[in-house]
């Protein structure tokens, strides 16, 4: 690995973005490269026994096969053991208590848990009373911070390597959000993220879809796709969820992607080295046309590559870092010492 | 069996007293007001205030149906351990409480096993549904108080004309829970930075605000009195202040959480700030203030509204709306009002106790011989710390946990029984 990390690990959950420090983010960006080059060995053998017997459950409460594999592949690659749980988040069907649930799973000696829930916050109240190290794979709308520390890795290779400095940051690189930004924790993820690192955001999406007040966390907002994608140095699409149209949120299919599609005419507006990414799944000719999802300046693919190491270097550092451990061996108070959110 | 209460300074609004004067009580009215007194049991109220037993028209005593929540038992030894000897009962029940028989029920139940003095609201239209209208008539003969679907709006204007104007008829106040059904649906906390930063779907301040207009342009078309529950924000507030200066019908009540929280208490996803209406912003705060001092906001009330541990200990998403209350009303009034010089203790005094009895028309919350003896004793230096695990409450639901307050209630006595001592 070519950098030091200029900082240790001391937390024992990784539950958002929003209050980690500028050298917590760069700590877990640094440590990823070493991951990296491990899932690419030539010799075939992607693993490395960093969490060899340790046991990571994956307990999402939603569905999700993007995040839940690259979590699992992750966990393997560190040489850990693996458990997958689902449940459904209703807690009129599930009858037992997210607290109750937790406590059983770590009653068989758990040591991380990466968990997806459709409340906000459900990773938070978990962090806070039990044990285990816990890792938010997203929380409603909240956030989802392994998404965007992949996000911030993804775009520091290629701006690195654009730049051919091999030490550059996202300092003043211009990001843009585009769609539905009132239902994502990527983007809110992604904002916390950016911001910390030093790039300037611009969210565009419709009217409707934009939370209120978001611009007092440090974002550009507009509902012209042009304004956004002028000068643009990353374009991000988010997800459109079909249900948003049927809810009333927006008129049409048809005039979304009038409006705010990511396809070769819209792009005339955005400079020509600009990236392209997306969280996936992609509504392919919805809000990203298929020439531009697997067009050349898409990084998509490469976003889920990144998203293993990210997420190695994340566990890696919860499960090895000697003050993470230590907030996981104490007992657990209401304070909110040494939690990730 | 004569009870003296002396040595103390009694606080009276409704009859202008603020004085050092002794209460002398018999059986279960007040004897005699004056210096010098005892009785066969004294009551060394040194230090403290002597004041009519605090009255609260909005609690949720959940019996019957809720019971795991709060009985009417429990209910009332949680008003008293907060001073408190007159309550007002919502009807959202299970059975609701929209018939004789269910308000009969609560009068029984709280003869039976309440320390306090309970008045049942009923519902102002049958099974809550906001469809048809309650026998009110029969409802206030039988000793409802107050008609109110407190927990939701009535939401067809319609009805909540005919509501209005039959409980004029009837002699009976409209307790309205003011929230447009459609604007807020699905938000759990109040809409702003705060909302959207924890990614929980927000209830905009113009969901209250718009109902609040709505019932009060009702009220003025009809004549009715109408009484706004839980006010939380600053321009309904406005919006009173308004309707009272046109002369229309209305008084309002807010709750001690609306005037010492804002929505950053969600911020660690806290079930226990998470109410409805929801807590809102600083301006807001102010706003509440300034309607308790300029007298829009006619009264104090808990909304009281007891829900377990169990229940509250889920995500924030799906955890109910409500937090108890009676045991931190005087603290909180004493602390956030009084303390910082916001309201003089005899007016703070007046919105817990004369105020809020004219509304419902209670007959209570005075202090004169031969009148019923409620009263309450309280320190109003002494400090304290909230600690749940000592509510008289069956339920802990509060965000106040550990919180330092000034005034601590010594003393209750209901109908001159001691009902509660620290």
């Amino acid at each position: 690995m070519r950098e030091a990390p200029s900082t240790v690990w001391t937390r024992k959950d990784l539950i958002g973005i929003e209050d980690l420090a500028r050298d917590e983010l760069e700590l877990i960006l640094d440590t990823a490269p070493q991951f990296v080059e491990i899932s690419r060995r030539e010799s075939g053998i992607k693993k490395v026994p960093l969490l060899q017997g340790r046991l990571v459950v994956n307990w999402f409460h939603e569905p999700s096969t993007r995040t839940r594999t690259s979590f699992e592949l992750a966990a393997k690659r560190l040489s850990a053991d693996t458990l997958a749980i689902t449940s459904s988040s209703s807690s009129e069907v599930k009858g037992e208590s997210l607290h109750d649930t937790l406590a059983n799973i770590e009653a068989m000696h758990t040591d991380i848990i990466v968990i997806r829930h459709s409340c906000a916050g459900a990773p938070h109240i978990l962090a806070r009373r039990h044990r285990s190290h816990i890792v938010n794979a997203g929380d409603g709308r909240h956030e989802h911070p392994t998404q965007a520390l992949l996000d911030a890795f993804t775009m520091r290779r290629h701006v690195r390597k654009l730049r051919n400095d091999p030490d550059a940051g996202l300092d003043g690189l211009r990001v843009s959000i585009i769609g539905d930004v009132a239902n994502s924790r990527v983007a809110r993820s992604n904002i916390w993220c950016l911001n910390k690192l030093g790039a300037e955001v611009t969210l565009c999406g419709p009217t409707t879809l934009m939370p209120v007040a978001v611009d007092r966390m440090g974002v550009r907002v507009t509902s012209r796709l042009q304004e956004a994608l002028e000068g643009a140095d990353v374009i991000y699409a988010l997800r459109i969820q079909l249900e948003r149209q049927q809810r009333g949120l927006f008129p049409s299919i048809r005039e979304y992607i009038r409006l705010f599609r990511i396809d070769n005419d819209s792009l005339r507006h955005a400079p020509a080295h600009a990236l392209i990414m997306h969280p996936g799944p992609i509504n392919r000719d919805l809000e990203l046309a298929t020439e531009v999802a697997d067009g050349p300046r898409s990084v998509i693919l490469e976003q889920v590559s990144n998203g293993v190491a990210i997420r190695m270097a994340v566990m890696h550092l919860l499960a090895n870092s000697p003050r993470a451990q230590a907030a996981a061996s104490a007992p657990q108070t209401q304070a909110r010492q040494g939690l990730g959110s | 069996m004569t009870l003296a209460i002396v040595n103390g300074h009694l606080i009276d609004p409704a009859a202008g007293t603020a004085a050092p004067l002794d209460l002398l009580i018999d059986g279960s009215v007040v004897a005699k007001i004056g210096t010098g007194l005892t009785g066969d049991q004294v009551i060394d109220a040194s230090g403290c205030v002597v004041c009519p037993g605090l009255v609260d028209i909005h609690v949720h005593f959940r019996e019957p149906g809720f019971e795991s929540k709060e009985t009417i038992q429990t209910g009332c030894r949680a008003a008293a351990r907060g001073g408190v000897t007159t309550v007002v009962t919502m009807a959202n029940t299970a059975p609701p409480i929209d018939n004789a028989g269910m308000v009969e029920f609560v009068q029984r139940r709280a003869r039976e096993e309440g320390c306090i003095k309970v008045r049942p609201a009923a519902c102002a239209t049958k099974g809550m549904k906001g469809e048809e209208l309650t026998e009110m008539a029969e409802l206030h003969d039988v000793g409802a108080v107050a008609v109110t679907d407190d927990g939701r709006d009535i939401p067809s204007s319609w009805t909540m004309r005919r509501v209005l104007e039959y409980a004029k008829m009837a002699g009976l106040p409209v307790l309205a829970h003011c929230e447009d059904p459609t604007l807020g649906a699905e938000g759990a906390m109040n809409e702003g930075f705060n909302s959207t930063k924890l990614g929980i779907p927000g209830i905009p301040k113009a969901v209250e605000e718009i109902a609040i207009e709505r019932n009060i342009r009702i009220a003025e078309l009809t004549g009715a009195h109408l009484h706004i529950q839980h006010v939380t924000t600053a321009e309904g507030v406005n919006i009173i202040r308004r309707a009272k200066a046109k002369g229309i019908n209305v008084t309002c009540e807010t709750c001690p959480h609306y005037w010492t929280l804002t929505d950053d208490a969600v911020l660690e996803f806290d079930t226990n700030a998470k109410m409805n209406p929801p807590l809102r912003e600083a301006e807001d705060v102010a706003a509440i203030i300034e309607g308790l001092k300029d007298g829009t906001i006619d009264c104090i009330a808990t909304d009281h509204a007891p829900h377990t541990a169990t229940e509250k200990n889920v995500e924030f998403g799906f955890a109910p709306f409500g937090i108890v209350g009676l045991e931190t009303l005087l603290g909180l009034t004493i602390t956030d009002l009084v303390a910082p010089g916001h309201l003089s203790i005899e007016r703070a005094i007046a919105l817990m106790t004369c105020e809020p009895s004219r509304i419902c028309d209670l007959g209570v919350g005075v202090l004169r011989e031969g009148g019923p003896a409620d009263v309450c004793v309280f320190d109003p230096n002494a400090e304290w710390t909230v600690d749940p695990e000592r509510f008289a409450s069956r339920s802990r639901n509060t965000p106040f946990t550990g919180r330092r307050l000034r005034g601590l209630v010594k003393h209750t006595v209901c109908d001159g029984r001691l009902v509660y001592s620290a």
